[in-house]
């Protein structure tokens, strides 16, 4: 982990501290090149009241790297990342299923792993590389492998879950990029369809791993 | 989906051990410890527990990380399921952690929920998650043991009003593998057996361990006694992946020429601490690993097992793996 988040929550700390002035903890926050504005600080408190007497507590605007762009958001303390994406950040392709880690259509990728957005707070990932199905186009908008061999295998029928299980399969073949089919099968086995189309999906993952997911470059880690 | 979202809480992130202990002991009950958060936010988004402060273990690198040291290892209780799954020394000295591991919920959980969370997590009898007034929760009555209730995921020993069951099956591979808790809080550190750390309802029937509201679980450390024994896990669930275990077992074993030297066999999801089934460890020392040795284990290990209205099937499940993992499946 870098060492910027846990800055910033050092100097959050100190805010809620009594004796750390609120000029101190700005100094501070333009020093370590945390990019909160006067403004939002002084702003913020006075949005969200009972943020107010917080002891301690994270900030609110906070800086994400999303599809290899960076976004500011003004993110709740109990904010997940799925509420994030799809209600601040207008990323809807990242879907809301069970919003309870049991059924996979909010997949996305965090530093290039499968987490469940429902059930990861927005405010652990500020420093990450965050990637959702909008960010898997190539540079000429061209489909991901994994997008195109869903397509020749007839991967979706109503397509609800399968931005999750593109990217369980996008992260299954970052780290793995020849999986056999056992292997492909235990990592998709974190996404539930209800259509049933288990197969055409893990069709459509060997297919990807064939037709050189190796070339696969998403637009964050570009 | 608004009723889901979960209700305000301030979130700490330290950066190291003692700012998070300090956190702890200054916020007291109020405050909760936040690993992979996928017990934590259950309980959050249906509003059973409230708590004011949260306070998020992510930044806190002492925790997170496996060693190698003295006889054996240690894993910080911050390490990811997945982590502990694919760490090299474990899958070849300890490899009945790596399998049990690798048996939690699913992949994308197993990415996140960390080993630390997974041992300390409470328990998933659904009277209680829903929010309903037992004992457990700090009423008078146990809706599960009563009749007619749904109580197939339930308990068949060691009830004593509270007949849930431990959910963890992280678990009963630590207590097989004699592994020791490592917990400190901001004045005191103390080593917990791990068959000491899981809280029997006859003692206090609020909590899963021994941990007191100010205390962290910093690391599980696991003597070399049991490397590269020959290991045995297996879970029972309804589906592979998500569900939690109806029964597991985990066991080392020792033989020298086909004898059984000395075992460790513990099951989970039968009651509400992991159960280490030292009748069959004692009954099997000394004897040959085969069919008639695993016929007795099985019998000895469901001695006084009390099943509730839908849980009987459990008794022959135990029995069975029981069995086979003294066979050698
Ligand atoms: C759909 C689903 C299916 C699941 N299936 C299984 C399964 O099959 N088998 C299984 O074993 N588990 C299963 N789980 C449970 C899951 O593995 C655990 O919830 C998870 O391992 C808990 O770890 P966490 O890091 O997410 O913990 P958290 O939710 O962050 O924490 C769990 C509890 O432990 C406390 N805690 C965490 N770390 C510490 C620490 N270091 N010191 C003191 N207290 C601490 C927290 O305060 C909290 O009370 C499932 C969960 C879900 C949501
Ligand atoms: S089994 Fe325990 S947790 Fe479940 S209803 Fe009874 S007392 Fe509550
Ligand atoms: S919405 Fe996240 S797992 Fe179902
Ligand atoms: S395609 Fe309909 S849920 Fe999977």
């Amino acid at each position: 982990m870098s060492e910027r988040p846990r800055e910033f929550a050092r100097l959050a700390e100190l805010s809620g501290r009594r004796n750390v002035s609120r000029r101190s903890f700005i100094k501070g926050v333009i020093a370590t090149g945390v990019s909160v504005s006067a403004i939002s600080w002084f702003a913020a408190p006075a949005a969200a009241p009972r943020q107010g007497g917080a002891r301690g507590s994270v900030g609110r605007l906070v800086t994400l790297q999303v599809n290899g762009r960076t976004r500011r958001v003004d993110v709740l303390p109990q904010e997940t990342l799925a509420m994030t994406l799809r209600y601040k950040l207008g990323l809807t392709g990242t879907k809301l299923g069970c919003d309870r880690a049991e059924c996979g259509a909010c997949t996305v990728m965090i530093d290039g792993v499968a987490h469940y957005s429902c059930s990861t707070l927005t405010h652990r990932v500020r420093d990450r590389e965050i990637t959702t199905v909008e960010g898997l186009e190539g540079p000429g908008g061209e489909l991901h492998p994994v997008q195109s061999a869903f397509i020749e295998e007839l991967g979706p029928q109503c397509g609800f879950c399968t931005p999750g299980q593109v990217m369980a399969a996008a992260a299954l073949l970052r780290a793995n990029p020849d999986p056999t089919r056992e292997e492909a099968r235990r990592a998709m086995s974190g996404n539930l369809c209800r259509c049933g189309a288990y197969d055409h999906y893990l069709n459509g993952v060997m297919r990807a791993a064939r037709t050189g997911s190796t070339a696969v470059t998403e637009v964050s880690h570009a | 989906m608004m009723n889901d979202m979960m209700t305000h809480f301030d979130l700490l992130q330290p950066a190291d051990l003692d700012s998070a202990l300090d956190m702890l002991s200054r916020h007291g009950a109020d405050a909760w410890p936040l690993a992979g958060g996928y017990d934590s936010f259950d309980w959050f988004k249906n509003r059973g527990k409230q708590p004011g402060v949260v306070i998020d273990l992510e930044g806190v690198e002492e925790l997170r990380g496996v060693r190698e040291g003295g006889d054996g290892i240690t894993i910080g209780s911050m390490t990811t399921l997945a982590a502990v799954e694919g760490h090299p020394l474990i899958r070849s000295r300890y490899s009945l952690l790596a399998a049990a591991s690798a048996q939690v919920a699913s992949p994308q959980i197993r990415n996140a929920g960390t080993i630390g969370g997974n041992v300390c997590q409470d328990t998933r009898c659904w009277y209680y998650r829903y929010g309903m007034t037992c004992y457990r929760a700090g009423g008078n009555t146990c809706y599960a043991g009563a009749r007619g209730a749904m109580n197939r995921e339930h308990a068949i020993f060691g009830a004593d009003r509270c007949v849930a069951v431990t959910p963890s099956d992280v678990a009963p591979a630590l207590v097989a593998l004699d592994a020791e808790m490592i917990v400190r809080s901001a004045g005191r550190d103390r080593v917990v057996p791990a068959a000491e750390f899981f809280m029997q309802p006859s003692v206090d029937i609020t909590r899963m361990t021994v941990l007191e509201p100010d205390e962290l679980l910093t690391a599980i450390r696991i003597p070399g006694r049991w490397a590269g024994a020959d290991f045995h896990f297996e879970k029972v669930a309804d589906r592979k992946t998500w569900d939690f275990a109806l029964v597991s077992v985990a066991a080392a074993m020792r033989d020298i020429g086909g004898v059984i030297e000395d075992a460790r066999i513990v099951a989970g999801a039968v009651q509400c601490i992991p159960r280490r089934l030292t009748a069959v460890e004692d009954g099997v020392r000394g004897r040959p690993r085969n069919q008639e040795t695993a016929e007795m284990a099985g019998e000895l290990a469901v001695r006084g097992a009390d099943a509730l209205d839908y849980n009987h099937f459990k008794i022959p499940l135990l029995r069975n793996l029981v069995k086979r993992a003294v066979r050698g499946a």
